[in-house]
């Protein structure tokens, strides 16, 4: 049987939202809102891969509450999860393994103090947003993931369909086989997070990127701890960068306090590392080894693991929003403001824009299928736009300079100039390029995991409650399976065994006896192999509904 | 304390499990008899008699209770069972499917797999599939519960002289009808009832190697068992999967062949009571759950073994 | 004929769960719930029972906090036909007490039929079925791997300690669902829409008239004790040796 040949049932929304992420549920409630002040009727449908809304959200997360508070400014009476307000910022740069130096306050750029912002569990947030939405009248649909695009026949989008469940690990349809749907929309906002697969589509079907640069991502690691409380101090925020990062790998960590006794502890790394040998999950492990960290988490348990690619290339490599039937949103486009570390407040206001843009447009009869360029000038006249603007240099010194005169121009830009320094400085070279052949380095010898504060693979991916049906097919798609082994291999020592923090992807055997296994089960959706591959060889597809990471609080 | 321990029995043979429950019912001390329901099952009584610490067996020897159906078995238990503080029961298929209807009848509660007493009413009980224990407390005036086989010792078959009593009440099972039963007539138990488990991993290497796994289960009458990464490489079927995905085993003993010990593969089989690792590579995290390891080329080893029991 | 389908939301089956700190309970903060893995078992029975023209009406009940109107939702969006739920709060309730307020239920409902998961992947009491059973005064058949309406009997295949055993039952009966009865199917999107518009009626225990009392309480709740490594040993025989008379397993 031919899937593609299936009759599909099809439903019909004024629009159609992908990702129940913080973006994707702002737009849904921005829309309904604005329906309801109208007197309008609207059908908003938003869809969600995760099993439940929050199940595959992973954020540090240090938020700015300002886009809450211009979509609900009753967020406190609504008990919105923002329990934790930071008390104190520490800022360090770790020397070696044992040494660390603190940033004095008046070093540290404007974008990195975090006075009035919350510590949160972003996957709470969205639990909460969710839980907005329905009251206000969203079809909320988590365990549904969008997995193709619909288009008309002019070409612009029509919408998406729904995953396919009860296909056989041979691509055959089982007898619990139910073919998704079709889900039309005027108007279709992806909002799917840091590369969207069907965002990744839109790029090339209307050349999205075609006038920015090439965007930059990060790979973010976290765990939940619960921490002796005598160590807790609620509200603190550490950040920092420095070792074990070097050698052209750069990043940097972070240590918030949060409720309950709990610390988060994570460590994002540039995925523009060009030794092949770096494995971003032995460098966070061996990272909770230095004092400034294990001191706090000695002693404490770790409760939560996960892992997330992030966009992070900012405004030079922000696309064109914009096409014929829809608009891509948040993290899905590239909001996030790096020079914060922050994407939440941006992505939410990113997706009320679009709700307005949508709204205004339907409201004033449009059918849908066009392309909404008005809301260009939304977003360049929203507060998002000035603030991604004035810290547009902030990555690209880091990468082109490094970590510590990187640093120090973004003081200058950051602090004295306030963004408004008339440099733009560019990095147009993709991440996946940047690796180089693996004959240039020595492999790395990470440290064996003590097993209190380090562990291995896949003890940590078994705290992430990560679960996918046996029977289906590989939702990790290689174009040419020939690439692992055959070049791969012999030219970089076939890096996804080492930048996929869920031990995803294993070489068996040696020589000629070699294989390469990939175990999709264990995928935390994190979209690192997508980015990563210096092929461009794998292809991340949505696998059956409901698949993936299980995060609570997270 | 007075403790009724229900015999789990095919009218011929006392099972085995009716030993490890007899050794719970002794930790919570008092006297302890043994039920027997069935028909033309006096051996069955003989052989209770015989265990050591039973003082008395109760025999209702009666057709109606041939197959020992819940519906009139536990009429009969509970008709009994004020004459006693605690009722108890292998956690078998058949035990938990008598006593929490004996506990209704009594109007009382039941604990389920108990696996450790720890006075006369608080007892440790798994719970999330064994990934919690819970400490719980009755004030039941009758304590009906079934009990965790591998938690307890199997009590001596022998070495005791019990009075054997007959019971002449009858009650009928009028709307249950048994038809028939199958049991298995399998060469190799079940994986997750299975007494011993041999189980292979990525280290067997193929599924033609499989067979030097199959040939020490046969020996042992075992079953066979595999970890996600042989069946990922497809040397098994998916049903011989032991873990976090496959089937949660606890048998008498698990000998872990050629597998590394991935965290979600102890969460198939950490419960087991004896663990066995035959593995090369010292390092691997198997030996560190396991109560024997053996460090050593399995395909000489695993042969050894089978040609030596 | 009428089948009664009782559900209980429980932790989902993927989620980990996690001991509190101060051990008086598991940690469910924030953790996905679903639909017990059984009880779902349970509700595609009914429907392929009311496929095959063997019932006419699915009525789903379940108890418990607000939120566990959920899973009956979950449960109508398979196309069960209407839910009740009876609202008993936070504290997780014994055993006696559910099958009592099911009791209840089958008195006023009367249904022909009443089917349950064995147990709930939670408390894994295996107990609800049978209480209830007794409680009517109904015949039961625990462990169903198949079953079979005719008339007014069912044929229940069960799993038993090695093998299979069949038994007929005069309805109404309790049957109680093992893991391989049937593959519940997966819920369709419009379903769940409609499934909003589905009658749910709301009751508590008191309006039921049934008093609920716990005689079974928390003590605390341990993280299972980590196995420790144990002895290596040097050769075949040694291990032979040791499983024979240490270990005593062969």
């Amino acid at each position: 049987m031919d899937i593609t040949e299936i009759e599909r049932d099809s439903m019909e929304f004024d629009v159609v939202i992908v990702g129940a992420g913080p973006a994707g549920l702002a737009a849904a409630c921005r829309l309904m809102q604005l329906a309801k002040e109208h007197h309008q009727e609207l059908t908003v449908c938003l869809v969600e891969k995760g099993s439940e809304v929050g199940a595959h959200i992973l954020s540090g997360a240090v938020i700015e509450s300002r886009a809450i508070e211009e979509l609900f400014p009753n967020w406190q009476e609504l008990g919105a999860p923002l329990n934790v307000p930071v008390q104190r910022d520490e800022l360090y740069l770790l020397r070696n393994e044992t040494a660390a130096v603190k940033i004095p306050n008046a070093f540290i750029p404007a974008t990195m103090h975090n006075e009035g912002n919350y510590i949160v569990s972003l996957g709470n947030v969205c639990r909460w947003l969710a839980e907005q939405a329905e009251g206000l009248g969203v079809e909320v649909f988590p365990g549904f993931p969008a997995s193709q695009l619909l288009l008309n026949e002019d070409g612009s989008v029509a919408g998406i369909i729904t995953g396919d469940m009860g296909i056989g690990i041979d691509g055959e349809p089982k007898d619990s086989f139910t073919p998704g749907m079709e889900l039309r929309a005027k108007y279709t906002i992806f909002a799917e997070g840091c590369r969207g697969h069907l965002g990744k589509q839109l790029y090339s079907q209307f050349q999205l990127d075609a006038d920015a640069d090439a965007q930059h991502y990060g790979i973010g690691i976290k765990e939940l701890w619960d921490i002796d409380p005598s160590k807790h101090q609620e509200g603190l925020v550490i950040h920092g960068s420095g070792w074990p990062l070097g050698g052209g790998t750069s990043g940097g960590f972070f240590l918030y306090h949060s409720e309950n006794n709990q610390a988060v502890v994570g460590l994002i790394i540039d995925l523009n590392y060009s030794n092949p040998y770096v494995s971003p999950f032995d460098e966070f492990q061996r990272m909770k080894h230095h004092p400034l960290i294990a001191d706090y988490l000695q002693g404490g348990k770790r409760v939560a693991y996960g892992a997330r690619a992030i966009t992070k290339g900012g405004f030079n490599a922000l696309p064109k929003m914009h096409f014929p039937g829809g608009l891509l949103v948040g993290c899905n486009a590239g909001t996030l403001n790096f020079a914060k570390i922050k994407g939440t407040h941006t992505a939410m206001k990113s997706g009320m824009l679009a709700a307005e843009e949508i709204f205004a447009a339907l409201q004033a009869g449009d059918t849908g299928g066009k392309d909404l360029s008005g809301y260009d000038a939304r977003f360049q006249n929203s507060w998002v736009y000035t603030e991604l603007q004035a810290s547009r240099n902030f990555g690209p010194a880091l990468h082109k300079f490094g970590s510590l005169i990187g640093g120090a121009f973004n003081f200058i830009d950051q602090n004295i100039f306030r963004g408004k320094l008339p440099v733009t400085l560019r990095d147009d070279h993709p991440d996946y390029a940047q690796l180089r052949p693996a004959s240039e380095f020595a492999p790395i010898q990470y440290p064996k995991p003590d097993g209190k504060l380090s562990f291995d693979k896949l003890s940590s991916v078994f705290l992430s409650n990560t679960n996918h049906d046996e029977d289906q097919p590989s939702h990790l798609r290689l174009k040419d399976p020939t690439i692992p082994i055959g070049k791969n291999l012999p030219l970089y020592a076939e890096p996804a065994q080492r930048y996929c923090p869920a031990g995803v992807y294993e070489v068996l055997g040696e020589g000629a006896e070699a294989r390469f296994q990939i175990n999709a089960q264990n995928c935390v959706h994190c979209k690192t192999c997508d980015i990563k591959d210096p092929a461009q060889n794998i292809t991340w597809v949505t696998p059956e509904g409901g698949g993936g990471p299980n995060y609570p609080n997270m | 304390m007075s403790n009724l321990v229900i015999a789990e029995h095919d009218n011929q043979n006392l099972k085995a499990s009716t030993l490890n429950a007899i050794t719970a019912a002794s930790k919570i001390g008092g006297d302890i008899e043994v039920l027997v329901v069935g028909a033309n099952c006096q051996a069955v009584a003989q052989a209770a008699a015989a265990v050591t610490g039973v003082s008395k067996v109760r025999v209702a020897d009666n057709a109606a209770y041939e197959h020992q159906l819940a519906e009139n078995t536990a009429q009969l238990v509970a008709a009994l069972a004020p004459a006693y503080t605690h009722l108890l029961a292998p956690a078998t298929p058949a035990g938990k499917d008598l006593m929490p209807r004996v506990a209704a009848l009594l109007d009382v509660n039941q604990l389920t797999d108990m696996m450790a007493v720890v006075s006369a009413d608080t007892f440790k009980r798994p719970i999330y599939a064994g990934n919690a224990i819970a400490t719980v407390q009755s004030s039941d005036k009758i304590k009906v519960m079934s009990v965790r086989i591998t938690a307890f010792d199997a009590a001596p078959a022998t070495g005791g002289s019990a009075t054997i009593e007959a019971i002449d009440s009858v009650f009928t099972a009028d709307k249950t009808q048994f038809i028939g039963e199958e049991i298995a007539k399998s060469d190799r138990p079940e994986l997750t009832s299975a007494k011993i488990v041999v189980s292979g991993g990525r280290g067997v290497g193929s599924a033609d190697n499989f067979k030097i796994i199959y040939a020490l289960a046969d020996q042992l009458n075992a079953a066979v068992g595999a970890s996600r990464a042989a069946v990922d490489a497809g040397f098994v079927p998916n049903d011989l999967q032991v873990g976090q995905t496959g089937k949660v085993v606890a048998p008498e003993m698990y000998i872990a062949v050629g597998i590394s010990g991935a965290i979600q593969h102890l969460a198939g089989m950490k419960d087991s009571k004896v663990i066995v690792a035959i593995n090369k590579d010292p390092e691997a995290p198997i030996f560190q759950v396991a109560d024997y390891g053996l460090v050593a080329d399995l395909f000489a080893a695993v042969p050894e073994m089978t040609s030596k029991l | 004929m009428k089948i009664l389908v009782a559900v209980k939301r429980v932790i989902d089956y993927s989620v980990k769960v996690r001991v509190k700190a101060d051990n008086s309970n598991v940690d469910l903060t924030n953790v996905k719930m679903s639909l017990n893995p059984f009880c779902e078992i349970a509700v595609e029975e009914a429907l392929r029972l009311r496929e095959a023209g063997k019932a006419t009406e699915i009525v789903v009940v379940s108890m418990g906090v607000k939120a566990a109107q959920d899973q009956i939702r979950t449960a109508l969006a398979m196309g069960a036909d209407r839910g009740i739920f009876i609202e008993t709060g936070d504290a997780e309730l014994n055993s006696l007490s559910v099958a009592k307020l099911l009791a209840k239920v089958v008195q006023d409902e009367q249904p022909g039929l009443i089917l349950l998961g064995k147990q709930a992947i939670d408390s894994d009491n295996n107990q609800t079925g049978q209480m209830l059973a007794a409680l009517c005064g109904y015949p039961q058949a625990t462990f169903a791997s198949k079953i079979v309406v005719e008339g007014d009997t069912a044929t229940v295949t069960r799993e038993i300690d090695g093998g299979l055993q069949t038994l007929k039952l005069s309805l109404p009966a309790v049957v109680t669902t093992d893991l391989r009865l049937n593959e519940p199917r997966y819920v369709k999107l419009p379903d769940i829409m409609k499934a909003k518009k589905k009658p749910l009626a709301v009751t508590t225990p008191a309006e039921l008239g049934v008093p609920v009392a716990n005689t079974i309480t928390l003590v605390r709740v341990d993280a299972p004790a980590e196995r420790s490594a144990g002895i290596k040993v040097e050769s075949v025989d040694a291990l032979i040796d040791a499983l024979k008379n240490k270990a005593k397993v062969i």
